[in-house]
């Protein structure tokens, strides 16, 4: 157990030194720089010069070494459109990110295992046809054009719900507020995110039910809740634990466009923003923050898996 | 032999079929499943409507004009005007031929690249097949829109350096589907034959390994070029996808924002095309994989 944590702990860094190289050698070969650097108003000299006192002209890999040394200080530079050290930006826009992305993702677990168990059992049936016909509209429709459809519905034409930011501007903090803003994009992240877990649990339950354990269950006279709750409930859902953790990159694509539609102060929007700015800094910053966040989930759903389910076994 | 007598008996739809009557054909198995008939009744119209758009349309998608903006539908414009007074219509027909050029495109440069990346690992195993197997849990283990949103925003996105940057980003699971499959066909007898014959590695790849993966590969690229369809419009509507004035699916809706109150319509259509073709698209990958899977369940 210990040696496969230290292994896939080597792993997670080697791929996160791997993503980061990749991104920034990506952003700093391409032709033009910075937007910044693009206003209308400065001197070419004035350019040189601040390209100069960015670091922009030195070879690329010795930029690099230099912002790798920052960061292993703790460092990530300054946000060349903000001014900002982009520690502090992220600092501010992380919790944000992560109450959506949680909030999203448990109640897509929550309905996504409730519809894939109600169609197992029901299999064939027309509740399960439904059900079916919803998970693969989650699948296809378009995160963002869902967003547009629920402001039109909930803010636009009943006035409801508001449609963006995460809290009133100008009015003290309260929980119902916050609870306001988190609705709208929290079910459009959940919707696109069930039907995987719909159809794994769906699936995974089948097996279950059709297994000789069961049989031995209902043939020693158990009653159907205790067979259902104790024997077939616990062993179908282990496996949706990996499919939660696969879906962690998706999830996080999701949350860039979804706080895009509903101006939701996150990190997804701020990486939109900075993308387009070239605002190299906070890119990379992002970048970083994000594979760190994706390889520590998955590193806790595999050993989360392992400690759930004692029939896998170490390599 | 083995298998054919497996197939022949014991698949549910042979069930109550009298001894010796054929499996009913693809199209056959496939034409049972209704939702499938439709999707790709539905994808038949769109890309005949997008291949003859200018038959089908007199108006030019892309001129504006000031003193019409924002209709409401009428006989002149079918489905109005969006906000510079281009006719809705017209851009959701020369829109449907962005999205769905990149969509193709973008999913067999991803199954080519996805394929020979698997074969390359199944083929020759050990240290290729290590190295391209971390590569590929990798690249499915980071967020790959963020890598996207970067790249076509620092290279700019002309419709080919989309293509190019979706297939990069998608070509995993074919490579996964063609692994598996190539190890599972190696060792089997008529592999073992060809070789003897004196078939070279590339011979015996193409000819003898790969065809065995087609199947899956079919039911993964239809569903692949839904999912293409909603990358590229998504990028779209972020601003760094297919550039206005063209029109595609995507950035159609990057200001329907602004105009929700006099045009809800305007941010209706454009998303519904979307959502009806991925449907579409995942409907038949679905169908596909039950009329194609020899043990049906």
């Amino acid at each position: 157990m210990a040696r496969y944590i230290v292994n896939r702990l080597v792993q997670s860094f080697v791929l996160i030194v791997f993503v980061s190289l990749l991104t920034f050698f990506l952003i700093h070969s391409a032709p033009g720089g910075p937007a910044v650097l693009l206003a209308p108003d400065m001197s070419k000299e004035q350019i040189e010069r601040a390209r100069k006192d960015l670091g922009l002209d030195d070879p690329i890999p010795v930029q690099y070494a230099r912002w790798a040394g920052l960061v292993a200080r703790g460092n990530l530079g300054k946000s060349y459109s903000q001014g900002l050290p982009v520690t502090d930006l992220l600092a501010r826009r992380l919790p944000e990110t992560l109450e959506l992305v949680f909030t999203g993702l448990a109640l897509a677990v929550i309905a996504g295992v409730i519809i894939g168990i109600v169609s197992a059992r029901k299999q064939y049936s027309l509740t399960d046809k439904v059900l079916t016909a919803f998970s693969f509209f989650g699948m296809s429709v378009p995160v963002f054009w869902l967003g547009l459809m629920l402001i039109i519905f909930f803010s636009v034409n009943l006035k409801l719900l508001p449609s963006s930011g995460s809290y009133t501007l100008g009015t003290p903090a309260s929980i119902l507020d916050r609870l306001a803003h988190l609705i709208l994009p929290a079910v459009v992240l959940a919707t696109v995110n069930l039907a995987q877990i719909a159809r794994y649990t769906r699936s995974s339950m089948l097996e279950v039910l059709n297994s000789d354990y069961l049989r031995t269950a209902r043939a020693k006279g158990l009653k159907e809740r205790v067979v259902m709750n104790r024997h077939a409930l616990r062993n179908a859902l282990i496996p949706i634990v990996t499919v939660v953790g696969l879906m962690i990159p998706r999830l996080v694509s999701g949350v860039a466009i979804t706080e895009s539609v509903f101006t939701w102060p996150g990190m997804g929007s701020l990486a939109v923003d900075s993308a387009v700015q070239r605002d190299y800094p906070v890119v990379m910053g992002i970048t970083l923050m994000v594979s760190v966040l994706v390889v520590v989930t998955n590193f806790i759903t595999d050993v989360s898996y392992l400690i759930l389910d004692p029939r896998v076994k170490l390599k | 032999m083995a298998v054919e007598a497996v197939r022949a008996t014991s698949t549910p739809e042979n069930v109550g079929v009298p001894a010796g009557r054929k499996r009913p054909g693809l199209f056959r198995r496939f034409s049972r499943n209704p939702f499938a008939v439709a999707a790709l009744l539905y994808l038949i119209l769109v890309i005949a409507a997008a291949v003859f758009a200018p038959a089908i349309t007199a108006y030019d998608p892309n001129r504006i004009e000031m003193g019409a903006t924002v209709l409401p539908p009428s006989a002149d414009h079918w489905l109005g005007t969006d906000e510079s007074g281009r006719d809705e219509f017209a851009r959701l027909l020369y829109g449907a031929r962005i999205s769905l050029t990149i969509g193709v495109a973008a999913m067999l440069l991803s199954v080519i690249l996805g394929s020979a990346i698997g074969a390359l690992a199944g083929f020759f195993g050990s240290v290729v097949d290590a190295l391209t197997m971390r590569l590929t849990d990798a690249m499915l283990s980071i967020p790959i829109f963020f890598f996207l949103l970067t790249v076509l925003s620092v290279f700019g996105s002309a419709v080919s350096t989309m293509i190019i940057a979706i297939a990069l980003s998608s070509w995993m699971t074919a490579a996964r589907v063609v692994r598996a499959e190539v190890l599972r066909t190696i060792n089997l007898d008529y592999v073992a034959a060809a070789r003897a014959l004196g078939a070279g590695s590339w011979r015996t790849v193409l000819l003898h390994l790969l065809p065995s993966a087609v199947p899956s590969m079919m039911v993964a690229s239809t569903i692949g070029v839904g999912q293409a369809i909603l990358t590229e419009s998504a990028l779209s509507y972020l601003g760094v996808g297919v550039q206005p004035p063209t029109a595609s699916w995507g950035n159609m809706l990057s200001n329907a924002q602004n105009y929700f109150f006099p045009a809800p319509l305007l941010a209706i259509w454009p998303g519904m095309m979307i959502l009806f073709t991925v449907l579409s698209f995942n409907f038949i990958g679905d169908s596909a994989r039950d009329t194609l899977s020899p043990y049906q369940n």
